[in-house]
């Protein structure tokens, strides 16, 4: 019997080291276990990780990317011999949720790939913690051209930036509306100020008739829509969500404007049609592509079949951003290391564009469309450029 | 600084910030009213609000809104109104028996009050925000999905009424704002006439100046407690009205930021002063038109609260600084 507590305590460390060594070792014998089971095979009991908005303001952007992984992954695990599992990370298109988000998502060492983060402002939060995990991340949705230039291996998105997207919006408007001079608005937020900001630079100087800034969740936008109107444009571009877009016209057109509203990628949701007679004859421009594009035909059928509605915004661009990581599983690749080196060397026909990425994680190949809204709907207006 | 633009369009951008300032005024008389007579600062008034604008919403799509003009539509936009004042009263309502009364009952300190009333409001916010799930339990999402489909995103009656814009001398401004800041200032005359006319109001501010003795002289405390949440419930009820007619889109959250600016309305004017709130919330309506024309938009909010520490640096007990039971009849 031990009576005094000092050789309790011994007793205590000696306990103590054993339940250390024996973790230690448990662990080591699952790292070899892991490391032998590659191969040629595909690779079993893996996840993908959506990361994005599932609830939230802007859920309305999240659920057709949410919903085109999932029918790469479903497709995928019909004749696969291990089934991929895709879990979503709900971030609620916030950059304040996305580093705890990120860090769960780094401490899962079954997800060897992500889909997304599908926000602008949430991948600049994630993506530190991504890079330093060596999770490979391919985003079918964030646009901000600085992303790439953080020199995270990690990152790729399969869709042009808005430094393509912005001169686009910019050759639209001078091109094809031949607007003299515009306003442009921006709602503050890492994508909306940066595409604003490129599209004012892209317009030059005597073009641009004036600029304001809003803030996300307001709703009484007076004082900028007298701005607008007072400057005499015959456009106004706006760079934002279409939470804001939607009001913001409807005020718009209260206020006297009759020129053209034009936004980007942010506003292509079918809840603006909700701002009615106001929204028609907007020009949304998106590097998504339509889903009337023959390319993209099977996808939009098998997607119509499998949720009864018709793929929205960056479904297309989801399904090839889950591909490549599907493929990567295919050949047998089991962790991040050689999935990234995958990512990083993918060069395949996608259903949206030639998938490969530069060094920075940009893809090779960057188209932009042009939609509008007419009707009560929004449809392609072709390609632009 | 853009003054050219600002002297130029002085005229239409005050007529803009009067119309937002009267909704915040509209909700500041909660604010103001409940303190005057609780000392609570009742911080889910926000939320009545909320529910007021989902029943003008869910009146107008319900009737047919949409499709219904002339004397058909005034009819649905008067019985929309009539919705939204009786749901938001009955918030209020709910809101002072659940959530005050027991604890005025226990003699809890104000800050008891003040947590549960931070409480409520989440309460009452979510549930709204969550309101697709609560009809899945009762079963009803698929008949009420026009109505509880968007519970967490923008809800909107757009294109319901085509307002005309009016020009009077040269300035081109919204008939709808007009309405707004008419019925809102209308809407104060009513209620400042009944507290200091009426005989409940005079027991409203009996009981505000000192309640032992307002409850000796017979009147009654709880009633009079009712009595106001009832009018500040109404009172948000005709704002939430107005606010859709001129935003015409709502949501779950939307109560959170009006709440606060008209909370800080009522204090720019004195909180507890009836005629405070009204000036406090047109000044800070104008004050953030215009600080948005001079500055850029995105000053907006900086300007409303630096004009709120300003002022209550220079008056602190506000713009008329005077407490409800000190109105004189």
């Amino acid at each position: 019997m031990i009576r005094s507590s000092k050789s309790w305590r011994a007793v205590a460390v000696a306990a103590a080291a054993g339940l250390v060594l024996a973790a230690c070792g448990t662990t080591e014998d699952a790292g070899d276990e892991g490391g032998s089971g590659g191969g040629g095979e595909a690779a079993c009991d893996l996840k993908l990780a959506f990361f994005g908005p599932e609830t939230g303001p802007a859920a309305g952007l999240g659920k057709p990317i949410i919903q085109g992984a999932e029918l790469a992954v479903s497709q995928y695990n019909e004749d696969a011999e291990c089934e991929v599992e895709l879990v979503n990370f709900d971030s609620q298109g916030s950059p304040d949720e996305a580093p705890a988000l990120a860090t769960e998502v780094a401490g899962d060492e079954s997800i060897i790939g992500v889909v997304g983060p599908a926000f602008s402002g949430e991948s600049a939060a994630a993506g530190p913690i991504f890079a330093e995990a060596g999770v490979p991340t391919v985003s079918p949705s964030a646009t901000n051209p600085a992303l790439s230039e953080n020199g995270w291996d990690t990152f790729h998105r399969a869709l042009g930036n808005d430094a393509t997207q912005g001169p686009a919006a910019a050759a639209y408007i001078k091109d094809t509306l031949q607007a003299e001079s515009t306003f442009v608005i921006d709602d503050a937020s890492e994508y909306g100020a940066g595409l604003a900001g490129i599209v004012e630079e892209d317009l030059g100087g005597d073009a641009v008739a004036g600029t304001d800034t809003i803030q996300v969740g307001d709703t009484d936008f007076s004082a900028t829509v007298t701005k607008a109107v007072d400057s005499g444009a015959d456009a106004v571009f706006f760079g934002g969500y279409y939470a804001e877009a939607t009001i913001l016209i409807g005020q718009l057109r209260d206020g006297g404007f009759d020129g053209t509203f034009v936004v980007a990628d942010g506003v292509k949701d079918p809840a603006y049609l909700d701002a009615g007679d106001a929204a028609e004859g907007t020009i949304i421009t998106c590097p998504c592509i339509p889903d009337t594009d023959p390319a993209v035909a099977d996808f939009a059928a098998a997607y119509e079949e499998e949720f009864g509605e018709a793929a929205g915004t960056y479904a297309a661009e989801a399904y090839d951003a889950a591909t490549i990581f599907l493929d990567g599983i295919g050949e047998g690749i089991g962790d991040r290391e050689a999935m990234l080196e995958f990512v990083n060397g993918y060069d395949e026909a996608g259903i949206t564009k030639q998938l490969s990425f530069d060094e920075s994680g940009e893809p090779s190949e960057v188209k932009v469309y042009a939609y509008k809204v007419e009707g009560g709907e929004i449809v392609s207006d072709g390609e632009i450029g | 600084m853009n003054f050219e633009f600002f002297f130029n369009n002085l005229p239409s951008l005050t007529v803009s910030g009067l119309a937002f300032g009267a909704i915040y005024a509209l909700i500041a008389l909660g604010y103001t009213m409940v303190y005057g007579v609780l000392q609570l600062i009742n911080f889910a008034h926000s939320e009545v609000f909320m529910y007021g604008t989902f029943a003008m919403l869910w009146t107008v799509m319900a009737l047919g809104g949409a499709d219904a003009d002339g004397v058909e539509l005034v009819a649905i936009l008067l019985a929309s109104l009539v919705a939204a004042m009786a749901l938001s009263a009955i918030v209020a309502l709910v809101l002072e028996r659940v959530a005050y009364r027991p604890l005025i009952k226990r003699n809890a300190p104000r800050l008891i009050a003040l947590i549960s009333a931070i409480g409520a409001s989440f309460v009452l916010a979510e549930l709204m925000g969550l309101r697709d799930r609560v009809a899945g339990w009762l079963g009803l999402e698929d008949d009420l999905s026009d109505y509880v489909g968007k519970a967490r995103i923008n809800n909107s009656i757009a294109g319901v009424v085509e307002a005309p814009r009016w020009d009077i001398g040269g300035v081109s401004v919204s008939s709808i704002d007009i309405l707004v800041i008419l019925s809102a200032v209308a809407m104060m005359v009513v209620v400042d006439q009944f507290v200091r006319r009426s005989k409940l109001g005079k027991g409203i501010r009996a009981t505000a100046q000192d309640p032992e003795t307002a409850s000796m002289m017979g009147v009654n405390p709880t009633r009079t407690i009712q009595m106001t949440f009832l009018i500040g419930g109404l009172m948000a009820g005709v704002a939430a009205f107005l606010y859709m007619l001129k935003i015409e889109t709502t949501k779950f959250d939307v109560g959170f930021l009006l709440g606060v600016k008209a909370f800080t309305a009522a204090v720019l004017g004195g909180i507890g002063n009836l005629r405070g709130a009204l000036l406090g919330g047109l000044v800070l309506g104008v004050a953030e038109i215009w600080g948005s024309a001079l500055l850029g938009t995105e000053w907006r909010h900086v300007v409303a609260f630096v004009l709120l520490v300003v002022i209550l640096l220079f008056r602190p007990t506000g713009l008329l600084g005077e407490s409800l039971g000190k109105a004189r009849a």
